[in-house]
């Protein structure tokens, strides 16, 4: 009896937390590489619209950014209410837009310079008026392939 | 003299310290949606000798300011699109020279000749919403998609795999250079099928 008694006895061991620097610094590792440090900060609302038939986007260094959507509340007493184009960090015009395409291509190295994309990051209220105005001032400069950056999801999510 | 070992760090602060980076990448991190529709801009000179199109081979999608649609001079909902789209690009009402083997549409002589001929003509007003833009777009893309899914299984049904996920293949960097080699003449013989032939008119002025 006696032998079974001992066993029995004794709390519970406290669990050891050991190893739990080496589970967070795991999770640490994890969001460290797989960060994508954002090279601009918004100054517009930037609900991206829902699309399913997407195709993923290009290399990074191969891709320019060109913002556009209503000021955010922090900008809208200066900028106003209208749609604006974000390049960068600053709020431009359409004409700018050429001048933007230019000088991101000519930063970027020889073989890549002929494979850029332009990628739309528009507000989803926009109206097309200013995506249209953009999009002639990329012929302009014959920046010709673009993407429509959209979220994945269904259609219908766009017409509420 | 007395031997004094050398105290043990204390390494109970670790985690706390490990906690705070991690709460900091977490904060900062943004998963990038990197991912939308790509499309190519008509390029700036003019054509001097624009092609004669037959009326039967333009399939013609409006969007108002409204954000109503109006396809071949008919009111239609967003959801009836697709279909519909499919159903003139699949039509091949063609005859002789522009006669299509594989369609299976209905073959309406009032419809388009070919795939290779038609072309949908995507015209919108300036006040147009931007997100039913891309509906709109998201729809018409979908229509090419589903076509060339079908005849992609139907001529290469060894690879088991549908157009959408053979092209999201190709264009991704882990993919092997030869089997990127296998499958570039597989999707170029089905977009030669189904061309994309998306035209977009310059907008309208709202008057």
């Amino acid at each position: 009896m006696s032998k079974f008694k001992k066993k029995k006895g004794g709390e519970l061991p406290a669990i050891s937390t050991a190893s739990l620097p080496d589970i967070v610094f795991m999770l640490l590792f994890f969001f460290m590489v797989a960060t994508v440090m954002r090279d601009s900060t918004l100054m517009v609302a930037n609900t991206l619209p829902a699309a399913d038939q997407v195709q993923k986007l290009d290399k990074k260094d191969r891709v320019m950014y060109i913002y556009a959507g209503k000021p955010s509340d922090r900008y809208q007493e200066k900028f106003g209410t209208q749609a604006k184009i974000q390049l960068n960090d600053k709020f431009a015009t359409v004409q700018d837009v050429g001048a933007f395409v230019l000088a991101e291509r000519a930063s970027k190295r020889q073989e890549l310079q002929n494979v850029l994309t332009t990628a739309l990051k528009v507000d989803g209220e926009t109206n097309m008026g200013l995506i249209s105005d953009i999009k002639q001032e990329l012929r302009k400069v014959n920046a010709l392939k673009i993407n429509y950056t959209t979220r994945s999801g269904d259609y219908t999510q766009n017409l509420k | 003299m007395a031997k004094r070992s050398a105290p043990e760090v204390n390494a109970g602060s670790m985690a706390d310290i490990a906690f705070l980076l991690l709460i900091f990448f977490l904060v900062t991190t943004t998963i990038e949606t990197d991912s939308g529709l790509n499309r190519k801009l008509p390029p700036m000179e003019d054509v001097v000798d624009p092609p004669v199109i037959k009326q039967r081979n333009i399939f013609t999608v409006v969007v108002n300011k409204n954000n109503d649609l109006l396809v071949e001079e008919e009111p239609m909902e967003i959801s009836e699109l697709r279909a519909a789209a499919v159903a003139f690009l699949d039509n091949g009402g063609g005859k002789g020279a522009d006669a299509c083997d594989f369609c299976q549409g209905a073959r309406d002589t009032s419809s388009s000749d070919n795939p290779d001929k038609a072309v949908i003509s995507l015209k919108n007003d300036r006040e147009t919403d931007y997100k039913v833009y891309i509906a709109v777009q998201n729809e018409l893309v979908a229509a090419y998609n589903d076509l060339r899914n079908r005849e992609f299984k139907r001529l290469y049904p060894s690879a088991g795999l549908s157009f959408v996920d053979a092209d999201s293949k190709y264009s991704d960097p882990r993919t092997s250079s030869s089997e990127k080699e296998a499958l570039k003449p597989k999707l170029d013989a089905i977009k030669k099928l189904f061309p994309q032939k998306l035209s977009e008119a310059e907008p309208s002025k709202t008057n």
